[in-house]
């Protein structure tokens, strides 16, 4: 029992678990960090310095991708060289109640290894929207209470961004941006004045270094996030916090360990430990420790709170509100124009940058903005650019000079959008089907309402405004039909609030019911906001959440 | 003995290295088999490849070896109904050529080679025109997709034809060199 013995135990080791498990350490905690799937090793374990031409399938999905993960394969960014950090969908399966496309990477560094990277504070106007409009509960945190864990994960992740000044969505501590193009920078100039200020384009903000951070980066602008970055280009669990945490000494980290159950101490009224199962050996282990993180996913944390059943908590551990599982939300996405452009022809762009522009929210952010049509908002990413024409008519020398020309000038604005919280989209678990480590399969119900269907017309047509103004030609509107989880931003499910009866967890991530319990990834969030990149928040509630729990532990509370 | 027994046998050889031997084992490497395409029917894709993409002061198609690449994706990437298509398509170009010169592809000029696929495009760029959502795509899209697909990510094509730059190390918007060629 000894050696299984810990200060603490953090489940899970993406975005959020990474960051549990480098503030534990650096606290001077004996950590155990469990992970699901296989080690990866920051380098050695990338696909990312092969040319075209030494990849079998020069980057494309096979038959057999898609057959064993049906679902993975159709991920924007899954292909020859980031397939390693998707799963097998046939192995791990989940049930769609309605179409949800569940994206997941089970490994040491989880999603962080092939997430979207866009980092955007959430403001006031986030916090304090479930209180304005009655959807959800209220976030038991305003601003002022993350804005110093912001500023003080962002210098560690490497962000780049510019300052723009906007109450709707705060400046952070960021490196230098990536610069924009000429089309970029002229349509920004023309939507910015002809808006009056209402509608801003402004540089992504994205964890992709243009500053040398220790031995990471600077980015290379290869664009190859998703396959690992042997230059540590980008911020991951992988490149960044596990090494940290592993410096300290005071990490262990055991991959190939399925978590099943937090076992629940009903003399104590605390967590004991959990209760894992050996992927590999199928054999089960328990480990022991003073506090527990799960920072498992959203879903996953979801799961293993609804199967650590007890006498006190017979549906789900700390699970008397009745709300875990409800509350999914994932974003409406997909809705925008794109445009062409008959000038700059004697300019291209060199180098492939990983991130693009952004246009900050626009709709009912004040008296001035505010429609009838539909509740909250949603922002876009996008950018402007050139390319190779790529294609052409007829054959021969004159079609092979004709590919070395260079397009015109395009460019293209998508929307993310906020998704209420509705109690009836949910995750319950399937009564009967367990999965090959004994754990009941996940039942997905979960879709997009009349709100955010409007809220997503309303984006497209912006969209075309926004371009219009912008001066491009020849734009057209598109809904890519997103369907729920394709987002890859499932959130809710185990939410935070002032109430322990409609509510899991405080204001510091402290299940009500459970107090050694802490749960910061997505699952403990209470509106979706329609600021992309909810990974910049996650960490920021880790790392205020270990300073209260390790204080609370130094004080004899937990 | 299963495949968990097989996994630690692996991990006791390789002295406990069990990452390594579980991404191998683990990780979706695809299995191939047969390949779908001929040496013949390869020479023959090669040769068509050089006449959409021909040499000039830059490698053409051929040199690319594109038929390797397109025997590749036809087999592990396409569809069986794809595949299908592909590979009638091979007959189907003989069968052209055969009917506009009588003879097969391999033995008719550069100068015929063209003049028959620039016919065949035509007929393509209007058989894709009236399409139908539904209907299948025209065999000689197929082999000029894979074509310029295969001749600009193979090394020939990438490093000579276009000026191929695996860490370009900065970001420049506005730049008045053609960053490609």
């Amino acid at each position: 029992m000894k050696n299984n013995t810990y200060d603490a135990i953090v489940v899970g080791t993406g975005i959020s678990g990474g960051w549990a498990a480098k503030e534990l350490c650096e606290k001077g905690l004996k950590t155990l960090v469990l992970e699901r799937g296989r080690n990866v090793r920051h380098i050695e374990d990338y696909d990312d310095m092969k040319a075209p031409w030494e990849l079998p399938h020069r980057g494309r999905k096979t038959q057999e991708d898609i057959r064993l993960s049906p679902v993975q394969s159709g991920v924007y960014n899954f292909h020859e060289t980031s397939k390693r950090f998707f799963v097998n969908d046939l192995d791990q399966p989940y049930e769609q109640v309605k179409p949800f496309e569940w994206a997941r990477g089970y490994q040491v560094g989880g999603r962080s290894l092939i997430w979207g990277r866009q980092c955007y504070r959430r403001s006031d106007i986030d916090f304090e929207a479930n209180a304005r409009d009655g959807y959800g509960v209220d976030w038991p945190i305003r601003y002022k209470d993350i804005a110093p864990w912001y500023d003080y994960v962002e210098p560690f992740v490497g962000i780049a961004g510019s300052r723009d000044g906007l109450p709707h969505l705060p400046d952070g501590k960021f490196q230098p941006p990536m610069p924009m193009n000429c089309l970029e920078k002229y349509v920004a100039e023309r939507v910015n004045k002809g808006f009056n200020g209402e509608r801003l384009i402004i540089h992504g903000r994205t964890a992709n270094l243009t500053r040398q951070i220790g031995t990471r980066g600077p980015c290379q602008y290869r664009a190859k996030c998703e396959s690992g970055c042997s230059y540590g280009g980008y911020f991951s669990s992988v490149s960044a916090t596990l090494p940290a945490a592993a410096a300290t000494g005071n990490m262990t980290l055991r991959p190939f360990s399925v978590v099943k159950e937090v076992i629940y101490d009903k003399e104590r009224k605390r967590a004991k430990g959990v209760r894992i199962v050996d992927s590999e050996t199928l054999e089960e282990h328990e480990y022991y420790a003073k506090i527990i993180f799960l920072n498992a996913s959203t879903l996953n944390t979801t799961l293993i709170l609804l199967n650590s059943v007890s006498d006190t908590f017979p549906e789900g551990l700390g699970n008397g509100s009745g709300q875990i599982g409800h509350n999914l939300m994932d974003m409406p996405y997909g809705m925008g124009a794109s445009g062409t452009f008959d000038g700059f022809k004697d300019k291209y762009t060199f180098g492939n940058r990983p991130t693009g522009i952004f246009v900050p929210r626009f709709r009912n952010i004040d008296e001035k903005t505010r429609t009838d049509k539909f509740l909250r908002g949603y922002t876009y990413q996008g950018g402007a650019g050139r390319g190779r024409i790529g294609w052409g008519d007829g054959v021969g020398v004159q079609l092979k000079e004709r590919l070395a020309e260079a397009g015109s000038w395009s460019m293209s604005i998508t929307a993310w959008g906020e998704h209420l919280p509705y109690y009836e989209n949910k995750v319950t678990l399937d009564p009967v089907r367990k999965d090959k480590f004994g754990m009941p399969v996940l039942r997905i119900d979960c879709e997009f309402r009349e709100n955010e269907k409007k809220l997503g017309e309303d984006a497209m047509n912006s969209a075309a405004e926004i371009l219009e103004m912008g001066g491009l030609k020849n734009v057209t509107t598109y809904d890519r039909g997103k369907i729920p989880g394709s987002c890859i931003h499932e959130t809710g499910t185990a939410r935070m609030g002032k109430d322990p009866r409609t509510s899991v967890l405080n204001k510091w991530n402290q299940m009500h019911e459970v107090k050694n319990v802490f749960i910061t990834d997505g699952s403990s969030v209470c509106s979706s906001s329609c600021i992309p990149g909810p990974s910049v928040t996650y960490m920021a509630l880790t790392a205020r959440a270990v300073d209260y729990a390790a204080e609370e532990m130094r004080k004899g509370n937990i | 003995m299963n495949r968990r027994e097989a996994i630690e046998k692996v991990t006791f050889l390789l002295g406990g290295a069990m990452t390594g031997s579980h991404a191998f084992l683990s990780s979706s490497f695809t299995f191939r088999g047969t390949r779908l395409l001929s040496e013949e029917q390869k020479a023959l894709l090669n040769e068509i490849g050089e006449t959409i993409l021909p040499a000039t002061d830059t490698p053409g198609a051929k040199e690319a070896d594109v038929a390797a690449f397109m025997d590749v994706i036809v087999t592990d990437c396409y569809t069986p109904a794809e595949q299908r298509i592909f590979m009638e398509g091979i007959s189907k170009l003989e069968e052209a050529c055969r009917k506009a010169y009588g003879k097969k592809f391999g033995a008719i000029s550069p100068a015929l080679r063209e003049k028959l696929l620039t016919d065949i495009d035509k007929e393509h760029i209007a058989y894709m025109a009236g399409k139908k959502s539904g209907d299948p795509v025209h065999y000689f899209r197929m082999f000029k997709e894979l074509t310029l697909a295969g001749y600009f990510t193979s090394e020939a094509g990438a490093t000579k034809f276009l000026k191929y730059n695996p860490a370009p190390g900065r970001y420049d918007g506005c730049t008045s060199e053609k960053p490609w060629y």
